[in-house]
């Protein structure tokens, strides 16, 4: 089992000088399914872009490590699957040509194996040959968890994991996340209750809102 | 081995899509043929020629060079390439993409002007070979951080053009008097200054482009 | 209030003294010019349009410092600075270029000639019109503070090839170019003790009014912005 943590200290975000959250904490070890809820722009995608290193804090930090070691910014992607309505992967390329670039560019020899149990699992295997462009919403929702889970990161962010999903897809997703959250860490945010009931501990974002008033 | 990963993911969507290639081609094919038409039967001299070669250099590059990162944000996947790889490797891998691509146009629009001006005559070949390499690179390197910026800012094709011409003036400058004194035949030894301002110019901007490049990546 | 008062009689001598103090040949009374041998009646100039380059730079500096600053600590008051800076950089960059050609077409005969001094200024004048460009195209305060800063620090590592390199690629006519014959080096050998004083307050002057204008600049901005967020919130 590895131990990853991720540790939020007085974490505080504005856009321009309009405040989204402020003095956030939290502690987020080992393993485990954390929810973060919030109404629609309140920030929860922000949050999370913060914590997986593609956006900035304004104040405060994140702070990743993996057995004890601190992780540096620009090693921090490795550790990290990322799933999200805002996640594009390349049109022009084939599933397999997806995923077979994205790990050449992480540097990391492409498991086979691996790639295909998890296409086997998203029911895309017969399909992996196809440019991205003549998949459907939900097979390319799929395709993104293959894409996030293939590298196996210690840290899963799901942000509304089920959206686009018919039965059968929402079923291999809580499969899966139900799996990885007794090795690792896994964040869903989302506002579905289904996706919430497998969370062990739920974050709301509007708890950190205050201060608002008396900021200029 | 990140950045060229990324390089080759690239020039194959590139060779898939061909997003940049036929607009630049066609750019060049467009801007020659103005620049001959306007010029009819006359010999234009020397000075005009060196100017009117970076001029079209210039031009096509502002065509082309953009869609190295105006590609990945129109279409969403900015934010796959943050999740993959580190904003150094992001950049080495658009900025490899960017040389190959500008050394490829700078061969055939020197071909080009080698076959249809006839003033366009180099007598000392090692100086402009000198010149056409370090200005490819500097013209690659500026344009690649300014495609950075005009990306993240949304207002993709008229701003390119405005916030690059500032920046590579001075490259561009420098390069015309040296194609010049390439044509004239000036020794290498004499224009020793010049190409010191170039590769000067150059490793400036490679360091200011990836200490910044961070800045300008991460929203 | 006191030196708001100083600043204006400081500069209203500078004015009347830069433009009605006689030139002569051999300077004898306190408030006579000397003659600089290819200026002669057009060294007045010096007094008005060096400040405003001297400030086009200045303003410049303090524009990209600022911005180094938002990028470090990201916090919009100092993007605020760097705009305010901006603003007035592009109106006294105007106003060089402009004193500067009209000046040239006396002394050189044409407005325009492509000098080094002028293909610089041009240079500036096309980062900040660039600049600007670049502010308005961006909705997001973040996002457009970040940005410009990236591009203002990357226009300004260029200057340095226009202050040190243009004047050796091209042919140079401006008073103090390295190949100025006549007229070169004029600050520090053709100036006589009250020219060179009349021109140092003249600088002094313009520099305290541009950090007073720069201060009311970005405090007015400051305030927009305020009075903007309670008109969103109602």
């Amino acid at each position: 089992m590895s131990s990853y943590s991720v540790v939020a200290e007085n974490l505080n975000k504005s856009f321009g000088r309009r405040l989204i959250f402020t003095n956030l904490n939290f502690n987020f070890s080992d393993n485990g399914i954390f929810g973060i809820t919030g109404p629609n722009g309140s920030g929860k995608s922000t949050l999370i872009k913060i914590i997986a290193g593609v956006n900035t804090a304004t104040h405060g930090k994140i702070i990743h490590q993996h057995d004890g070691q601190k992780i540096v910014p620009e090693k921090l992607h490795n550790y990290i699957g990322f799933v999200s309505p805002y996640l594009f992967l390349y049109d022009e390329f084939t599933a397999w040509e997806n995923l077979s670039y994205t790990s050449d560019i992480r540097e990391i020899k492409l498991n086979i194996e691996r790639v295909e149990y998890l296409l086997n699992e998203f029911l895309l295997y017969n399909r992996r040959n196809d440019d991205v462009k003549t998949y459907s919403s939900g097979m390319k929702q799929r395709l993104k968890f293959i894409f996030a889970l293939m590298h196996q990161p210690q840290l899963i962010i799901l942000d509304e994991p089920t959206s686009n999903l018919d039965d059968s897809g929402k079923e291999s997703v809580y499969k899966i996340i139900e799996e990885e959250g007794k090795e690792n860490i896994v964040l869903i945010a989302s506002n579905e209750k289904q996706d919430l009931a497998l969370c062990n501990s739920t974050l709301a974002i509007e708890d950190y809102k205050n201060q608002t008033e008396n900021r200029i | 081995m990140k950045a060229y990963a990324l390089f080759r993911k690239d020039l194959h969507s590139e060779l898939r899509t061909r997003y940049a290639v036929n607009s630049l081609a066609m750019f060049i094919i467009v801007a020659i043929s103005v620049i001959l038409f306007s010029i009819g039967q006359e010999k234009i001299n020397e000075n005009l020629t060196a100017g009117l070669f970076w001029v079209v250099i210039f031009f096509s590059a502002m065509s082309g060079l953009a869609r190295a990162f105006v590609s990945e944000e129109e279409r969403g996947t900015a934010l796959t390439l943050q999740l993959i790889a580190a904003p150094s490797t992001v950049f080495s891998g658009k900025l490899i993409f960017n040389i190959v691509l500008v050394f490829a146009m700078n061969t055939i629009i020197s071909l080009l002007y080698a076959a249809l001006f006839e003033s366009f005559v180099i007598k000392n070949f090692p100086l402009f070979f000198t010149t056409f390499v370090l200005g490819n690179i500097g013209l690659a390197v500026s344009s690649t951080i300014i495609a950075a910026i005009i990306a993240k800012a949304g207002s993709k094709g008229t701003l390119y053009p405005v916030l690059s011409f500032p920046i590579l003036l001075p490259l561009i400058l420098t390069s015309v008097s040296l194609t010049l004194s390439s044509i004239d035949g000036t020794s290498f030894a004499e224009s020793i200054f010049e190409i010191a301002i170039v590769a000067c110019y150059d490793v400036i901007m490679i360091s200011a482009a990836y200490m910044l490049f961070d800045f300008i990546w991460k929203d | 209030m006191i030196w708001k008062i100083g600043l204006f009689l400081l500069l209203s001598f500078v004015s009347i003294a830069g433009i009605t103090f006689p030139i002569v040949e051999n300077p004898v009374s306190w408030y006579q010019f000397p003659l600089i041998p290819g200026l002669e009646e057009n060294a007045k100039i010096i007094f008005f349009h060096v400040p405003t380059a001297w400030l086009t730079v200045i303003a410049f500096l303090m524009s990209t410092i600022f911005s180094i600053k938002y990028l470090r600590k990201r916090n919009l008051d100092d993007d605020a600075k760097s705009y305010a800076a901006a603003q007035l950089g592009i109106i006294f960059c105007i106003l060089a270029t402009v004193t500067g050609a009209v000046w040239a077409k006396f002394a050189w005969g044409s407005f325009w000639s492509w000098d080094p001094r002028q293909t610089s200024i041009f240079a500036l004048l096309l980062i900040y019109g660039a600049w600007f460009a670049l502010r308005s195209a961006i909705e997001q305060e973040d996002k457009r503070a970040a940005l410009s800063a990236v591009y203002s620090i990357i226009a300004f590592i260029t200057v340095p090839f226009f202050i040190f390199v243009m004047p050796r690629i091209m042919a140079g006519l401006h008073p103090g170019s390295a190949d100025d014959t006549n007229s070169g080096p004029v600050i520090d050998f053709k100036m006589n003790g009250n020219m060179q004083l009349i021109f140092f307050l003249s600088l002094i002057g313009f520099t305290i009014l541009y950090f007073w204008m720069w201060k009311i600049g970005y405090r007015s901005l400051l305030l927009k912005e305020k009075i903007n967020k309670q008109y969103i919130r109602g």
